[in-house]
């Protein structure tokens, strides 16, 4: 019998769909199937906490692509499935309705999802997670009627929320455990600065907060901390991580760390499987190590190398990490990754204004930058991190000087 | 629906219909253009759907607001005409427009 060939694609948000247009550009022939277990062709994420939740873009907009580019793709949508089982022995995956399809190449696309929280009363009517378009519905529609919002959890998506939802006119409190928000991912600077953002804004920040009970009547009221302190609330949102989707892979004996194990090329630890996106543990040979991102940028770049690798084509996916984050007037744009840094330098003014840059150097190299309303800072960081020259951080920091003489 | 032509650098022109009210970086986007990158899908902050109106077309294409302005100003290869392809929305006046797509994004 002829062997058909047949990509089967597990999700469909931003990995996937880039990954199936790069396929047909680089000339895949075969057939593409793609499962989702939610019911919505693929829409934008980053919008779900900011503009869809503030009410300012409609559902219409979301959508990641028009519905006649699939069809000129020529790719076959299964929605609201789930597949259970990967079976590398057969090349066939099972989904939850028991069907079982037949697949040449499999594409890993599964993403992350969120990290919940095991509280009393976490089950009541109002409490809501954020991370997919289903979610913020629900979180739309509690919003109609409530006059107080209590986030849990002091990183972006939990910021971007308190933004969100004060435009909307509800009074937000914050509560973060750490001392301070956005710890695992900013320097002191910053934070700091997202905290007098927030108060000027009218949201209440509390550091130190360990939630240990929602209560309510069927309906959340009140959120109570380890300090016995109480919020009320009509609405709470948690916002406290996500979790990659590996079991699928760890049980098809693929090889798991932090992320789906893959290399340069998006390829596991199975020849005929490739993986990109949220899900990954990848290597990056700018960075020098392994790591696993949760970034648009990072899920569209890596699905370019995962479906050129399934055409047969050798192309390494290494790209400077970058991200971005809206709440209130504030574009944050932050490249590179700051982890390791020895020292942080500001361009700007970080105790007044709203537009600042915070650089991160080691070793008399910039190797990230944090960029708050500074387009321009951004665009010259990114240079300024690749060109991997010694830094003179005088000159960086006087804002007399203009930052595009920097670059060689 | 107004029909946008793009040409690559490399000169391949694409004729296609793009929605009013949707940008010329989605009308790129959906027919699989692949001058435009657009990492960020259209937020305005990435640059990487950066695209040189044809001068014909400049007038009714519009001006780049000041955000705009100032991430069209650090591109390495800028052209009187450059906007960010995710800030100029289509609009009916717009059916026969020409861009041009530079030869890198980065
Ligand atoms: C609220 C919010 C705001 C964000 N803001 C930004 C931002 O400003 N900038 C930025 O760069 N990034 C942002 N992100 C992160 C960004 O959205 C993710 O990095 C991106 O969505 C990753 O894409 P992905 O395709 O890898 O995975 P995902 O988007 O997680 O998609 C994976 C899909 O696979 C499905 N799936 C998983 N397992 C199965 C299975 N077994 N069967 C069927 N389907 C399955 C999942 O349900 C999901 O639909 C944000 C994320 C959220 C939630």
């Amino acid at each position: 019998m002829e062997v058909i060939d047949h990509v089967v694609i597990i999700g469909a948000s931003h990995a996937a769909v880039q990954l199936m247009i790069s396929l047909r550009q680089q000339g895949w022939l075969g057939g593409i199937t793609v499962i989702s277990d939610e019911l919505h062709m693929p829409y934008q994420r980053p919008p779900l906490s900011k503009a869809y939740l503030d009410g300012s873009v409609e559902e219409g907009r979301l959508a990641l692509r028009a519905p006649e580019m699939y069809e000129k793709l020529d790719a076959v949508f299964k929605l609201g499935h789930t597949v259970v089982a990967i079976d590398v022995a057969t090349n066939q995956i099972t989904l939850d309705t028991g069907e079982k399809i037949a697949y040449t190449k499999l594409a890993l696309c599964t993403g992350a999802r969120v990290r919940q929280l095991a509280l009393p009363g976490a089950e009541l009517g109002g409490v809501h997670y954020l991370r997919t378009m289903d979610d913020v519905k629900g979180i739309r529609q509690s919003a109609k009627n409530a006059k107080r919002a209590v986030i849990i959890g002091g990183g972006y998506i939990g910021l971007e929320t308190a933004a969100s939802l004060t435009k909307l006119g509800i009074k937000v409190t914050v509560l973060e455990t750490e001392s301070r928000l956005l710890k695992r991912v900013a320097s002191e600077q910053v934070s700091e600065f997202y905290k007098r953002l927030h108060e000027e804004e009218g949201v209440e920040i509390r550091l130190g907060s360990k939630v240990v009970a929602l209560q309510g009547d069927g309906q959340v009221r009140s959120v109570i901390c380890d300090d016995d302190t109480y919020s009320d609330a009509d609405m709470v949102i948690i916002g406290v991580g996500v979790i990659p989707n590996t079991e699928l892979a760890s049980e098809a004996g693929l090889v798991v760390e932090n992320g789906i194990v893959v290399d340069e090329f998006a390829q596991t630890s199975h020849p005929d499987i490739v993986a990109a996106g949220d899900c990954t543990f990848h290597p990056n040979a700018l960075l020098k190590r392994s790591l696993r991102l949760e970034s648009v940028p990072n899920a569209s770049e890596q699905a370019k190398a995962a479906a050129a690798s399934l055409c047969g084509i050798k192309k390494a996916y290494s790209e400077l990490p970058w991200f971005w984050s809206d709440q209130f007037d504030v574009k944050l744009q932050i490249v590179g990754i700051s982890q390791g840094y020895t020292e942080a330098v500001v361009r700007g003014d970080t105790s007044r204004d709203r537009s600042f840059t915070v650089f991160y150097i080691k070793d008399q190299h910039i190797i990230a930058a944090d960029c708050i309303n500074r387009p321009k800072d951004f665009m010259m960081a990114k240079k300024l991190i690749l060109q991997q020259s010694t830094i003179d951080v005088a000159a960086l920091v006087d804002e007399g000087i203009d930052i595009k003489t920097l670059i060689n | 629906m107004p029909a946008i032509t793009y040409i690559e650098f490399d000169g391949t022109k694409y004729h296609v219909d793009v929605a009013v009210g949707s940008s010329v970086m989605e009308g790129a986007l959906n027919n699989m253009i692949d001058g435009i990158v657009a990492e960020c899908g259209g937020c305005c902050v990435c640059c990487t759907c950066h695209c040189i109106i044809d001068p014909d077309w400049a007038e009714i294409a519009g001006e780049a607001n000041d955000e705009e302005q100032e991430v069209l100003e650090m591109l390495d290869v800028r052209t009187e005409t450059s906007r960010l392809s995710c800030q100029v929305q289509v609009t009916d006046e717009m059916d026969g427009m020409v861009v041009r797509l530079p030869e890198s994004q980065y």
